[in-house]
């Protein structure tokens, strides 16, 4: 009963803060332009790749709140320079002379290449869309670039500057790792691959030959979904991917009896002969979202950044064979085996993620993104022994603190989870979940984005939750986390971080913002009021009804068929539009897994819309239009 | 000078004249796959050599042909239909498209990514024809032609409502980067100018099915099943005789002027300007600019046989020990100097003869 008194006492503050702080967020979005530039708060560095110049002394570090590149000296641990570069920077990397960097520019679609004597942009090279991981091959000619939202692979010419072709990757395309000997570059993919719905989710790793600049090879990651960095050992042997198993089929309240993700490994590479996949985390206690990966150039160690404990895992690589030689079945599902060759886990800054190492193998530097921060670690006694502080605020007010809930998962049992394992980079994960306790296969929910959710009230798929309060609060807490609750202000601050996350940039409307013509049809359509015979539709059938206003819905619950029988209730809450393009499958429950397939597979009876009386062209110009949201 | 040193100088004659003429006319030894010897299937719709290995896309699977053995896809691998009609290559990528009688594939490095008319924007899942342009794919299908801009998931479709496309069952296609050509079955042929974007169509100007009454004014024929744009040469295959234009002029082909054994044509593959390959109901057929060759188990006997035509109409009938495996052709491919040849029966691979192998064989005229 206390604990009831306790949700309800917070909701009722939540519900009182959170007015409050829309007004503040209102009030300095209205402001006069002059006056806001005054009152800007400065912002954030968020560090979080790096890459290490070829002699060690600098380190090059991708500050993606700041949108520039600062050069650490790692003798004095100074910031001697930044060089500003384009929108969300997310990846970086040295020519192999050293005299050129390479770094992604997330939001403009673009490479920066850096002049690293000079210290300033000489080129920007534009990309596939939202770029992400950058790697040159070995004669530093052809620069890959791995494009998250257009899921695939850019391949640029460094002599011409030009993109001579696009290679076809996996679903959100992100890292790279470069082969022992250069002859090979492997991709890896932060969501899984479109697949059958309600089927365990797939990745791959993709492998591309630097010779021909083909994909010759996919090695196929079962039942995983969001693969992050990778590593390969100095002797080309042994090749390692950090990775997110999910258990998205069964009802995630049972995470008291195991684990809602497993944190873990892919191995492969001559040493494992194809692949093998290991569990990172103990019985107990879990190392949520392994993110950032390095070996030891002697092969001894494997080192793994869990984004969301805060940590370092440090893997005995000889211990880990020894495990491999003995086991005679896949063990990734046990638990108990990491402490074989786990030998220790080392505290570092907030959301640790890009990680390297130094040639020697001494030292290795992590990137503490939401410290603005860098942890150096003496790899050899796994701790920490300097901290390298890049400037930025030192005070860490609402929003941050509320990103920093978004991205730990210390708040879950036994810290399997946080929000940002769903919302990887707070986005979506790409999967169906089965999220309620109230039966297996029931209820199932698809994963929504968070873009400018403010306006968009209420949430859940069926609209249960009136406030985003409600939703991140006693919902994730109680059903999700299965832990201890947010405190009134730590709710408030991550109800505050969500609300701030933006629009992403839309890529299918023309620089100018205008429409195509076939946009414009789709657009015609979307707002019809009649049937194509001259007859009026019905009110509720209309898109532009239902999903209406400057978010595309009109926040209410229908009933448009799309349903199923394992459903609590028919009635859906009308989802908001905006980049609906970035975030398949669809339909509340992921059920259709393209746009096409609302329409073509799950609307017989034009309920959900009408539908059934376009031409395929005038589906496809909808679609186009629908894109532009 | 004895008879029988007449006999051998004559023979010799022949040899070297022999000889010389078939530098032009390529010569091969034939080897044939059918399910015997691991062709997934007898009924071959189209094939296409990318470097050393060989498609063959069949009524019940894409067979692949590599080191010597057999593997094939089908659905249960991800295939979007048993059957495969059409194939093309992306040489820059490696990746292959496969039209199917059930959707699109597109096969990266073992991954088979479907598009249908459910989950994509492709007009009409029967995909007769397939050809890459760049980034961007052309499909021609039985509801019109649909176009894949790879790179921004984007596609258009051409029908009647946008092009002058009053047959919308598209059959083939063949783009190059300054032309797409579709052969429209019943609706003669579309040209796309990719600067322009705009359309354009050839039909047969005496609108006759059955006569040809105004020859090379025109497209030979409405009922178009092939198209192949080489060296801005534009060749159509069509039900009744082939054509070829310059942008120009037309040259119509039937086989009573020349060297085609069939007017009923399936396929016209050209290499250039001036030489094509037409795979037709009679046998597989040659046409050097001047000379016509024509490879096949012989109509009456079912022996192999092989056919030369020169530029007066003489007709030479090659001795040759081996024959594509039936004279129903539908495609055919290119790997080198050899041919890979797609017929109702089985899969062909002629083996191009060299100078000496074929003057070893002279035939005797």
């Amino acid at each position: 009963m206390t604990l009831l008194l306790n949700i309800r006492s917070h909701i009722r503050i939540a519900a009182k803060v959170l007015p409050v702080v829309g007004v503040l967020l209102a009030g300095m979005l209205m402001k006069p332009s002059a006056t806001r530039a005054n009152a800007e708060p400065e912002k954030y560095l968020s560090p979080i790749e790096m890459a290490l110049s070829l002699d060690g002394a600098k380190l090059y570090v991708v500050c993606e709140g700041t949108n520039e590149v600062r050069i650490v000296d790692v003798s004095s641990r100074a910031v001697t320079a930044q060089v500003p570069v384009g929108r969300q920077p997310r990846g970086i990397v040295l020519s192999p002379d050293g005299t050129r960097l390479y770094v992604s520019n997330s939001t403009d679609d673009t490479v920066s290449e850096i002049d690293t004597g000079r210290l300033v942009v000489v080129r920007t090279l534009p990309t596939g869309f939202e770029p992400t991981g950058v790697i040159t091959n070995r004669s530093g000619k052809t620069l890959y670039v791995a494009n998250r939202l257009s899921d695939d692979i850019s391949v640029i010419d460094l002599t011409s500057g030009q993109e001579i072709k696009r290679l076809l990757a996996g679903h959100g395309a992100s890292y790279f790792v470069l082969s022992a000997d250069g002859k090979q570059i492997y991709c890896t993919h932060i969501y899984p691959n479109p697949g059958r719905y309600r089927a365990q989710p797939q990745s791959e790793i993709t492998v591309i030959d630097t010779a021909r600049q083909v994909v010759v090879e996919r090695k196929d990651l079962h039942n995983v979904a969001g693969v992050f960095h990778g590593a390969v050992s100095a002797d080309g042997r042994l090749g390692v991917v950090a990775q997110l198993r999910p258990k998205n089929l069964i009802p995630l309240a049972h995470v008291e009896h195991g684990w809602a993700f497993g944190d873990s490994l892919t191995l492969f590479g001559p040493d494992i002969g194809g692949t093998v996949q290991i569990p990172l985390d103990e019985l107990d206690r879990y190392y949520a979202l392994p993110w950032g990966v390095a070996i030891a150039p002697d092969k001894s160690r494997i080192f793994v950044t869990a984004a969301g404990a805060d940590s370092v895992t440090v893997i005995d690589i000889q211990r880990l064979q020894k495990s491999l030689r003995t086991q005679h079945r896949p063990f990734v599902n046990d638990l108990s085996a990491s402490a074989d060759y786990v030998v220790a886990r080392i505290p570092v800054g907030a959301n640790p993620r890009g990680m390297v190492m130094s040639t020697d193998g001494k030292r290795l530097y992590v990137a503490n993104r939401l410290d603005d921060s860098i942890s150096v670690i003496d790899a050899a006694g796994s701790r920490v022994t300097q901290t390298i502080e890049l400037g930025g605020p030192k005070t860490i007010n609402a929003l941050r603190r509320g990103e920093r809930l978004f991205y730990s998962a210390g708040k879950s049992f036994q810290g399997q989870f946080g929000c940002a394992n769903c919302h990887i980079d707070a986005t979506i994960d790409g999967l169906e979940w089965d999220l309620e306790p109230d039966g297996f296969g029931k209820d199932i929910v698809d994963n929504r984005l968070l873009e400018d959710l403010a306006g968009t009230e209420p949430f859940k798929w069926n609209g249960g939750n009136p406030d985003l309060p409600t939703e991140c609060g006693p919902r994730t807490e109680k059903f999700f986390f299965r832990s201890q609750s947010f405190n009134p202000n730590q709710l408030t601050d991550l109800v505050t971080f969500v609300f701030s996350l933006p629009y992403r940039r839309n890529r299918y409307r023309l620089p100018n913002g205008e429409l195509t013509p076939a946009q414009e049809r789709g657009k015609a359509i979307f707002e019809r009021t009649n049937y194509k015979d001259g007859r009026t539709i019905p009110q509720a059938n209309r898109c532009a009804y239902s999903h209406s206003g400057p978010k595309y819905t009109n926040r209410q619950q229908f009933d448009v068929g799309t349903g199923k029988s394992t459903d609590r209730s028919p009635l859906i809450d009308v989802p908001q539009l905006m980049n609906v393009v970035d975030s398949p499958p669809y339909l509340h429950d992921g059920s259709a897994r393209s746009l096409e397939e609302i329409w073509t597979v799950f609307n017989p009876k034009d309920t959900h819309g009408v539908s059934n009386d376009l031409t395929k062209d005038q589906l496809n110009d909808l679609i186009e239009y629908l894109k532009t949201l | 000078m004895n008879t029988k040193k007449c006999i051998a100088l004559l023979a010799a004659c022949l040899i070297v004249s022999w000889a010389s003429f078939a530098q032009e006319i390529p010569q091969f030894r034939w080897e044939n796959f059918t399910t015997n010897n691991g062709l997934p299937d007898n009924h071959v719709f189209c094939v296409l050599v990318d470097g050393d290995r060989v498609w063959a896309g069949t009524e019940n699977g894409l067979g692949l042909y590599e080191k010597g053995s057999w593997t094939t896809f089908r659905p249960k691998d991800g295939l979007a239909h048993q059957a495969v009609l059409s194939l093309a290559a992306d040489e820059r990528t490696g990746d292959l498209w496969i039209g199917t009688m059930g959707g699109l594939n597109r096969l990266s490095a073992g991954r088979f990514d479907t598009y249908t008319q459910l989950n994509s924007g492709l007009s009409n899942d029967i995909v007769y024809g397939v050809g890459v342009q760049g980034d961007v794919l052309w499909a021609a299908t039985a509801a019109g032609a649909s176009r894949l801009n790879t790179r921004t998931s984007q596609w258009a479709l051409f029908n009647e409502r946008n092009t002058p496309m009053y047959e919308i069952w598209t059959y083939a296609v063949s783009p190059a980067e300054d032309k797409v050509y579709y052969a429209v079955w019943g609706g003669g042929v579309l040209e796309y100018d990719t600067q322009t974007q705009r359309w354009k169509d050839y039909n047969d100007p005496d609108g006759e099915t059955e006569m040809v009454l105004m020859k090379d004014q025109g497209l030979i024929h409405e009922i178009t099943t092939s198209v192949s744009y080489v060296d801005k040469i534009l060749w159509v295959a069509t039900y009744f005789g082939a054509s070829r234009y310059d942008g120009r002029y037309w040259h119509n082909f039937l086989t009573k002027d020349s060297g085609l054994p069939s007017n009923f044509i399936n396929q016209v593959r050209a290499i250039d300007g001036n030489r094509a390959w037409f795979s037709t109901d009679k046998g597989l057929a040659y046409y050097d600019g001047t000379n016509w060759a024509v490879y096949r188990p012989s109509l009456d006997k079912h022996q192999p046989e092989m056919l030369v035509r020169d530029a007066e109409g003489n007709i030479t009938n090659i001795p040759v020990q081996t024959a594509p495996a039936h004279n129903y052709i539908l495609g055919v491919s290119f790997q080198g100097r050899d041919i890979w040849v797609a017929t109702a029966e089985g899969l062909s691979h002629g083996i191009r003869l060299n100078n000496t192998e074929v003057a070893s064989g002279a035939p005797s005229k």
